[in-house]
């Protein structure tokens, strides 16, 4: 057994791919070995900025002997087909073996592939995966052809028995594997040689390098905390830019600075995005007043004033970025109190929205318009809600989110308070986005509903206009996240309204009347309807996704949106979750056993006789105490299903159904539906049919699997 | 008087000492130490030294100081660290060496930058210019937090791979100047020496070329015209490039009109930059425009590749 260490050192590996690269290497090297014969016990890798490193522990010294017979070309075939065969399996003619075969006489030959050696193997596999290596983005360097994420500068790769350590020996563009490596940039620059892991790993601690990322890691958190506490602070958690900080250096000393007080009437999200984004510093907060007050910054080095200099530095170069900050946040402010928010949209009209939709000023009309519609289904104020509209989106001009545009939203409510605007328009401001994503928080707040609905529905009627859908993969304009909005916004209020009426009609009309007066959409004769239903579908489509991802079956879904009212997506999603638990209790094989039954013996005799068995039965005509049981549970059950189908009781209505499996199978057990007096079977066949009637209001139950 | 007098000489004193700091330090790196081009130009990259002898195969160091003017920065002089006119010191060495990191890191000690107290850190950052049809990888290089000079290693250049593949440094001078000299606003920096006979501040020189232009760049420059001159260098660009090689004059030796055409590509640009400024480029037009620049500039690859100095 030998352990084996491998180490690809090169100039600065960007941060954010430096975990992908620690995968792959594993992945391709153990994977490439493995494939080559060898077997290993462990494996482990690891990055720093300079360094990909992987430690293979238990490997075998050599792959297996391994024969192999190979069944040839007939005896007597052409000397091509034998050559071909000869060269393939890398034999002489003279060694090969004739044997009968049922088809007559064959060749066979005997192909020994002989172990290899360990170091041979490695090798072979090494220079494979660096030359394929996986980067998302590679580059050349000098004179040469090969590609790294930067100027890969040496290979380090030996094998450690009992007997010691042995280099690897390889060569790749020039580059020799050796023995080696190197320290900390600064602090330890001098090469030198390690004999396996173990001794590589303590001889780069104390070259101040920590190999493993998840040790950095730690020690930043921990350090940073610390530092905080002794302070009376607490450290605002982020645990991206700490994976991203823990990949800018190898030997992490942490130092806490604070922020100057001219800067603390900042909004806290604003100094926590500008230091984040442009510095990478962590923010502090003081727990009192949730204020953002001082900030943790991570140097790459030690030095003998204590980091001093680095501390005074990166607070000279924080001031500035604040300075410019507060310079937008205090223009910003100037010109909202002189011209409103609304004032500070105007440029709004310059700015294109998409060419074939109009401008930024165009879209925010649709908008208001629509929240204005929208507004009572939600239970807003109309006119809050078409002011919010209104003013939503008047940030985008604002100097702040032109530095920051993460901050839309945001801004647009900082400033909405600061125009004296009620609280519900604010708030909408930075809701109206929401929701972003599938995890991300659905607003309640009735006006940033109706704003964020109107917003959404705009989007998406207006790119469907002019037919910009997604297709595939490409999804430019984020229109299934915007679909997925909707539904959200819709099922997470439980609003209850019909999307092709009461919204699509109105939104579609506004959106025409904007582009006709602009002549720019040449819109067909029934666009409006056709685009709808497409529209509609698509949202069926990511409703479907949705509710999948809550554990609810296709075909339940399906046979929901059979039914009618499928654009009332609170009764859509209420009526599949209650079909959907239904089914999984044990009352659920009940409904859809006795429906099926009823059903398929319906169907069977419609077919065949071409008619529709829809007059009502009669009673009277019952001939078995079975039958006449039948029409009493059928009674009792309609008697049950009415009021609860009346209160979207779904459950009640399903219940009361699968209580007709007992009298449905006993009157199959009891009656011959196929009598040979045809008044007698049509009755039979129209009871059937009104089993069939009784079932289907809750859900077309044929959908549903078996 | 407990200072001590190696550490006095190791901190410059004034903006022109550092630059005359980086021409020495890279002047005894074996660089070609080159004038400014004489063009208005966005970055130092335009200057032909750096655009085009990155392409083709022969080898080539050059450092020079670049004026350079982005139009939509101009703050009247009032932002203590924005400018439209600005210096860029620029580096480039093809192929790029192998310790060019080091080479880089003893400039910043050259300029007073001590590695054992500062924290020196290459952050990535590619490098992109839609307008040079030009990319590479590389990093920006930061000071204590603060982004020093961009790290390059071109990798394209209008549209051809570059092979063997240029090294290319930029200092942001004033900036760096600001950090070493402990400068809060760029007005304030001792541009000579504050003992100077007549010691001048960075404001002496240019608070008043900063309102000026700062005027004619958002308000002044005619866009009727620029718009004209931008299609005027277009098709100069063009027509000097659609010569026949062949150069009678020369005893029909081949003699194309790559730098003179290269010219009006950085004069296209630079209108183009000021349009932008004056705000009378839509969104959707500037893809355009940008568009149109690089084509122009794909046009002088294609021809300087074909020229001596080109490797051909």
């Amino acid at each position: 057994m030998a352990d084996l260490l491998i180490e690809l050192f090169s100039e600065e590996i960007p941060a954010r791919m430096q975990a992908n690269a620690t995968d792959a290497l594993k992945k391709l090297m153990t994977d490439g070995l493995v494939e080559a014969g060898l077997t290993y016990a462990h494996a482990a890798s690891f990055a720093t900025p300079r360094r990909l490193t992987l430690a293979v522990q238990g490997l075998s010294e050599n792959s297996p002997r391994l024969v192999e017979e190979r069944r040839g070309p007939k005896v007597g075939a052409p000397d091509q087909a034998i050559e071909g065969f000869l060269r393939g399996a890398g034999v002489t003619r003279d060694a090969l073996e004739i044997r009968d075969d049922k088809k007559g006489q064959v060749y066979f030959a005997r192909v020994v592939t002989e172990g290899r050696a360990a170091p041979v193997i490695v090798a072979e596999v090494l220079e494979r995966v660096i030359r394929n290596f996986p980067w998302p983005k590679s580059m050349r360097w000098g004179s040469g052809a090969l590609r790294w994420v930067r100027p890969l500068q040496s290979i380090l790769c030996i094998l450690t028995t009992e007997a010691g350590a042995e280099v690897v020996s390889l060569d790749v563009d020039g580059i020799a594997s050796g023995n080696q490596t190197r320290g900390h940039r600064f602090m330890a620059p001098d090469a030198f040689s390690v004999t396996s892991f173990e001794d590589y790993a303590a001889k780069l601690k104390r070259a101040f390098v920590l190999l493993d990322p998840t040790e950095r890691a730690d020690h930043i958190w921990n350090e940073a905390r610390q530092m905080a506490f002794a302070a009376g602070l607490e450290l605002v958690e982020d645990r991206g830019l700490l994976a991203e900080v823990a990949g800018l250096v190898e030997w992490p000393v942490v130092l806490m600075g604070r922020i100057e007080d001219r800067f603390l009437d900042l909004p806290p999200e604003v100094l926590q995005t500008s230091m984040k984004e442009h510095q990478k510093f962590f923010s502090v907060r003081d727990p009192k007043s949730g204020q953002i007050v001082a900030f943790v910054t991570v140097a790459n080095r030690e030095t003998v004033d204590q980091g001093a200099t680095i501390l005074a530095g990166n607070q000279k170069v924080l001031a500035a970025r604040l300075s410019d900050a507060k310079f937008f946040w205090d223009n910003d402010l100037r010109v909202v109190l002189e011209a409103g928010l609304e004032g500070m949209g105007a440029g709004l009209r310059d700015v294109t929205f998409h060419n074939k939709l109009g401008s930024q000023a165009d879209r925010i009309a649709r908008i208001e318009a629509l929240a204005r519609e929208i507004a009572p289904l939600v239970g807003a104020d109309a006119d809050q809600a078409a002011l919010a509209a209104r003013v939503a989106k008047a940030d985008l001009r604002s100097e702040m989110v032109g530095e920051f545009p993460e901050l839309q939203g945001l801004m647009g409510s900082y400033y909405a308070r600061a125009a004296g605007l009620h609280e519900d328009v604010a708030r909408a401001c930075v809701e109206h986005y929401q929701p972003l994503g599938p995890s991300d928080s659905v607003p309640s707040a009735p006006v940033s509903v109706a704003v964020a609905l109107a917003d959404k529905l705009d989007t998406l009627t207006g790119f469907w206009a002019i037919d910009e859908k997604p297709t595939g993969s490409k999804d430019p304009f984020a229109l299934r996240r915007a679909a997925l909005g909707v539904i959200r916004l819709v099922l997470g209020n439980r609003l209850r309204f019909s999307l092709r009426d009461n919204l699509a009609r109105g939104q579609f009309s506004n959106l025409g009347a904007v582009a006709t007066e602009r002549d720019i959409i040449d819109l067909p004769e029934n666009w409006q309807s056709a685009t709808t239903d497409d529209l509609l579908a698509f949202f069926h489509d990511r409703l479907k996704v949705h509710l999948r991802d809550q554990g609810i079956r296709h075909d339940v879904i399906d046979a929901c949106l059979a039914m009618p009212g499928n654009d009332d997506l609170t009764l859509l999603v209420k009526r599949a979750g209650a079909l959907s638990a239904f089914l999984k209790a044990a009352d659920g094989e009940n409904l859809l056993q006795g429906f099926k039954r009823a059903n398929n013996i319906l169907t069977q005799a419609e077919a065949k006789d071409g008619v529709e068995y829809s007059f009502g039965p009669d009673p009277k005509l019952a001939e078995t105490d079975e039958e006449r049981a039948l029409f009493t549970a059928l009674d009792q059950a309609e008697a049950a299903i009415r009021p609860a189908m009346q209160a979207e009781d779904f459950g009640t209505a399903m219940a009361a159904m699968a209580a007709l499996r007992a009298p449905i199978d006993a009157f199959f057990e009891a009656v011959q539906i196929n009598a040979e007096n045809q008044i007698i079977r049509r009755n039979r066949l129209n009871l059937l049919h009104r089993i069939r009637e009784t079932c289907l209001q809750v859900a077309d139950l044929t959908r549903v699997e078996g | 008087m407990g200072e001590r007098p190696e550490i006095r000489s190791q901190i410059p004193q004034c903006f022109q000492e550092i630059i005359l700091r980086l021409q020495n330090y890279w002047a005894e790196q074996g660089c070609a130490v080159l004038q400014p081009y004489d063009m208005e130009v966005g970055a130092g990259t335009f200057h032909p030294a750096t655009t085009l002898r990155a392409l083709g195969t022969k080898a080539w160091a050059a450092a020079y100081v670049q004026p350079s003017r982005r139009p939509t920065d101009g703050r009247y002089g009032e932002n203590p660290n924005r400018l439209q006119h600005y210096y860029q010191y620029q580096v480039i060495i093809k192929p790029s060496p192998p310790d060019l990191q080091e080479l880089y890191l003893g400039s910043l000690r050259a300029i007073g930058i001590d590695d054992a107290l500062h924290d020196i850190r290459f952050v990535e950052d590619d490098w992109e210019s839609p307008t040079l049809g030009a990319w590479g990888l590389g990093w920006e290089v930061w000071c204590d937090g603060m982004e020093v000079s961009q790290f390059t290693y071109f990798q394209q250049v209008g549209g051809h791979d570059c092979r063997p593949v240029s090294g290319e440094l930029t200092y942001g001078l004033e900036r760096l100047a600001m950090y070493v000299l402990g400068v809060d606003h760029v007005m304030d920096m001792p541009f000579n020496a504050p003992d100077a006979r007549i010691p001048l501040t960075y404001g002496d020189v240019f608070r008043q070329t900063e309102q000026e232009y700062s005027r004619h760049n958002f308000d002044g420059a005619d866009t009727e015209k620029l718009f004209q001159h931008f299609k005027d260098a277009e098709a100069e660009c063009q027509r000097l490039l659609g010569f026949d090689p062949v150069d009678p004059k020369l005893g029909n030796r081949a003699n194309i009109m790559v730098h003179p055409a290269y010219d009006q590509c950085i004069k296209a640009s630079h209108l183009f930059n000021l349009l932008d400024a004056r705000g009378v480029i839509s969104v959707t037009e500037r893809q355009a425009y940008i568009g149109r620049v690089r084509a122009l500039a794909k046009l002088c690859a294609d021809a300087f590749v074909q020229t001596e100095a080109g490797g051909a």
